[in-house]
């Protein structure tokens, strides 16, 4: 059973479909990329898997119509499925601290979880997204954009997910510290095994960390392959042009 | 002016914004710390640097654009002309006709309310004194050398029925209706699509020959400037800490900065490595105190005399008469 299987889905926007009968599957572990350029449909696809945005055709998570959960199970899947966004200081409370930030996904969706605990972990996530707890202790608008993406990422992960969607989550971010944040990302997921989808237009990125690769173009995926596939031998003449387009060192 | 004289010369220039409010403890912050360069006749400069290094506020003081609170000092000479602090009614008759700047986002340029045909129009008709008439057939002109498709019908539309990768074409045939002496190109196409970006880079290519204009052209991204620029000048916290022919520079660059930025290019011939190449640390902040080199911190090479002694930008002329110049204690060739 694979943990996300997505089976025809459809997003409209007005008269026409930003996203249109798009299926696919992400098994425990995997990074699945998503590529393609703005309008292309990647990001509203996201957000229709965590339901923030209105779809039609059916999301199954480990086997469950994510639409009909409730109660319980809604909550477990929540703490399961987790977003890190492109934007990081707008993805972030201003008023909060950094530690408070990391520490709010565990106050709603672990309760149980009492104070002093909780204390503990969001310090050891801190340290592991490479923060000092001075730092810890700053609010976004005091700290770079990188640093605020480490926040972000040690949001999503502190709750233990299954699997972490990230849409764009280095494209504000400068070349020298993209590559730091990437390289965090793919330590975490293979630390706790948590399986990515990975939307990014920067396919050197895309590259660097998926398995698989889906090819997205007008709301369609126009290309499925693994990482090789894709690179090495793109059949779809979207991907080659795509492809073809990025500039290298001349 | 004699032929070889560059298009725009800067010397010294430093650029500092005073801080809000009078607290004890706020410092000024400083973008550009020292900058000298020119810019020769038909020449391609690329500048690049990371967000806080200064490159866009270097051109923005040298076009007399910088916000109020700031300050700018050192001097800039266009066409032989100081223009550096000179006031805006005689700025205004160099701006937008001998040197243009565009920008990442098009829409900071375009009016949202004004036709396209006629924003464009407009310029000629304030610089060259040209009838509205005789303008607007100028302006659907250009719009076909810069390749917007059906050109007569984007004269009558609006900014906003545009595409972001069209905008920007409005906004380059905008800054050469004219026909600039120097266009200055600030991130043109970091915020368009990979396919669209390689559309404008070619468009900057031809324009520029067809011109006959001077560029600079400044981005983050050493693959796109490479595209285009003849010498690149990377600058790092506020300074340039290396300049010299493009292919030196991406081939072999000898400034640490410079070679880590390189790594750091996203460039899909490159073998695939297991970890994404990176350089650890941070930039220092704008109201940060510099003492010796800024990229100590960050550096691999870095030894005792980087943290206290100043690395001068030094210039030596090759074999071949180009001219290239480090700031570097310990560069990575001699």
């Amino acid at each position: 059973m694979p943990l996300l299987r997505v089976e025809h889905l459809r997003v409209d926007f007005a008269a026409r479909a930003a996203v249109a009968d798009v299926s696919f599957d992400i098994a425990e572990g995997e990074t699945l990329g998503l590529v393609g350029e703005s309008g292309s449909g990647k990001s509203t696809l996201a957000r229709a898997i965590v339901r923030l945005a209105a779809s039609r055709g059916q999301v199954w998570w480990r086997g469950e119509d994510l639409a009909r959960l409730d109660g319980a199970a809604l909550r477990r899947a929540r703490r399961e499925l987790q977003i890190v966004f492109q934007d990081p200081l707008a993805s972030l409370d201003p008023r909060m601290t950094a530690a408070e930030s990391i520490a709010e996904p565990l106050r709603n969706l672990m309760p149980e979880i009492g104070a002093p605990a909780r204390a503990e972990r969001v310090a050891r996530m801190l340290a592991r997204v490479g923060l000092t707890n001075r730092e810890g202790g700053r609010y976004p608008h005091e700290l770079s954009g990188g640093q605020c993406q480490r926040i972000g990422i040690a949001r999503a992960m502190i709750s233990g997910p299954k699997l972490l969607i990230c849409d764009e989550p280095v494209s504000s971010l400068d070349v020298s510290v993209q590559g730091q944040i990437v390289n965090l990302l793919v330590d975490l997921q293979r630390e706790a095994g948590t399986a990515m989808l990975f939307i990014s237009h920067n396919l050197a990125v895309v590259r660097q960390v998926s398995h698989r690769i889906l090819v997205m173009h007008e709301g369609r995926i126009v290309e499925s392959g693994s990482r090789e596939q894709i690179f090495a031998a793109p059949a779809h003449p979207y991907t080659r042009a795509l492809l073809a387009a990025v500039p290298s060192i001349p | 002016m004699p032929e070889s004289s560059p298009a725009l010369q800067v010397e010294e220039l430093r650029v500092s914004f005073l801080p809000h409010g009078t607290r004890g403890g706020c410092r000024p912050s400083i973008a550009v710390r020292g900058v000298s360069l020119a810019v020769a006749p038909r020449e391609c400069l690329g500048i690049v640097g990371e967000s806080g290094s200064g490159k866009t506020q270097l051109f923005l003081a040298a076009l007399g654009l910088l916000p109020p609170r700031s300050v700018a000092t050192g001097r800039v000479r266009f066409e032989g002309a100081d223009i550096l602090g000179e006031p805006p009614d005689r700025l205004n008759l160099v701006r937008g006709s001998r040197v243009s700047m565009i920008f990442q986002d098009p829409m900071t340029a375009l009016t949202p309310h004004m036709r396209i045909g006629a924003q464009i129009a407009e310029s000629l008709v304030h610089h060259a004194g040209a009838s509205w008439r005789d303008a607007e057939r100028e302006a659907l002109r250009m719009l076909e050398r810069v390749s917007v498709p059906e050109a007569g019908r984007r004269m009558r539309q609006y900014p906003h029925e545009l595409s972001g990768g069209l905008r920007q074409r409005v906004t380059i045939g905008m800054s050469l209706i004219c026909g600039p002496a120097l266009l200055i190109a600030d991130e043109p196409t970091t915020a368009l699509d990979v396919t669209v970006q390689a559309q404008i880079i070619e468009l900057l290519r031809s324009m520029r020959s067809e011109v006959g204009m001077s560029l600079v052209l400044i981005s983050h991204d050493l693959a796109v400037v490479g595209q285009l620029a003849e010498r690149i000048a990377v600058m790092y916290a506020g300074r340039i800490v290396e300049c010299g022919p493009a292919r030196q520079i991406l081939h072999a660059p000898r400034h640490p900065y410079t070679a880590g930025l390189l790594a750091c290019t996203p460039d899909l011939t490159r073998p695939l490595a297991a970890r994404m190449p990176t350089l650890g640390g941070q930039p220092p902040g704008p109201a940060e105190e510099i003492r010796g080199c800024a990229f100590a911190p960050r550096c691999p090479r870095a030894a005792e005399r980087c943290g206290v002694e100043r690395p001068q930008l030094e210039s030596r002329t090759s074999a071949g008469g180009a001219e290239a110049a480090v700031a570097c204690h310990f560069p990575l060739l001699p």
